[in-house]
């Protein structure tokens, strides 16, 4: 199954990556993707606000529909909230298969989704001036890639 | 009794995380009851002017604003979401 976790701790991608293939002889391939707070334009801090009850019910369906489309066989997927800074890590997607294709494809799927469905909202600081991050059409048509008809 | 609650932006124009209310009967749909938060207060006709700028969840699914809300117990209305 691929466990989904909502959290303000840091996160160490290896030791995730490392647990999913822990005791297994089946696992032939893990993509890891680490998602982190880029210091654009004087950026101090990036907030992150969500809706927690959504969060964990919607993190819950999309990584069951990751696990009815492609032969996996583990995943996590971690999302921060709270304060951070540059540098720091906002969002882990860890998944492993026994070969590298299901892995890739779902991982992408999973950031896709979480770009445009999972209930966060980024706050900027610049010191003098805090602004929401506006969404973007890009996640939008990225995410659209996976619709089925 | 409806729960409601606001994200980012919503909850900053409203000044409320969260609120109950009963709606008037009129109100049968999520467009009629943004319509009516409307006229709540300067802060809620700011935050809900521009309905192409806001996302409705009712009891946690996304929805569109034509979703009859009977029976609902939790709406949230808050800006198009930007994790990830």
């Amino acid at each position: 199954m691929i466990i989904t976790r909502v959290q303000p701790e840091a996160f160490d991608a290896g030791v995730e990556a490392a647990a999913l293939a822990a005791g297994r002889r089946d696992i032939g391939a893990i993509v890891s993707f680490t998602g982190l707070v880029r210091a654009d334009d004087g950026l101090v801090a990036l907030t992150l606000e969500h809706y927690p009850a959504m969060t964990a019910r919607q993190l819950a369906a999309i990584a069951a529909d990751a696990w009815a489309r492609w032969p996996l066989l583990g995943g996590t997927v971690i999302h921060r909230y709270g304060r951070l800074v540059p540098g720091d890590p906002i969002v882990l997607v860890a998944i492993a298969s026994a070969h590298r294709g299901a892995a890739f494809d779902a991982a992408e799927f999973l950031m896709d989704w979480l770009k445009t469905r999972a209930p966060f909202w980024k706050q900027e600081d610049r010191g003098a001036e805090q602004r929401w991050v506006a969404a973007k059409a890009s996640d939008d048509a990225a995410a659209a890639r996976w619709e089925t008809p | 009794m409806i729960t409601l609650l606001y994200f980012a932006w919503v909850r900053e124009r409203i000044g409320l995380g969260e609120q109950r209310l009963a709606p008037p009967a009129t109100v049968a749909t999520v467009s009629d009851l943004l319509d009516h938060l409307e006229s709540l207060s300067p802060g809620h006709a700011a935050a809900l002017a521009d309905r192409d700028a806001i996302r409705i969840a009712v009891d946690e699914d996304f929805v569109g604003t034509d979703t009859p809300i009977a029976g609902a117990r939790e709406i949230a209305i808050f800006p198009p979401v930007t994790g990830g």
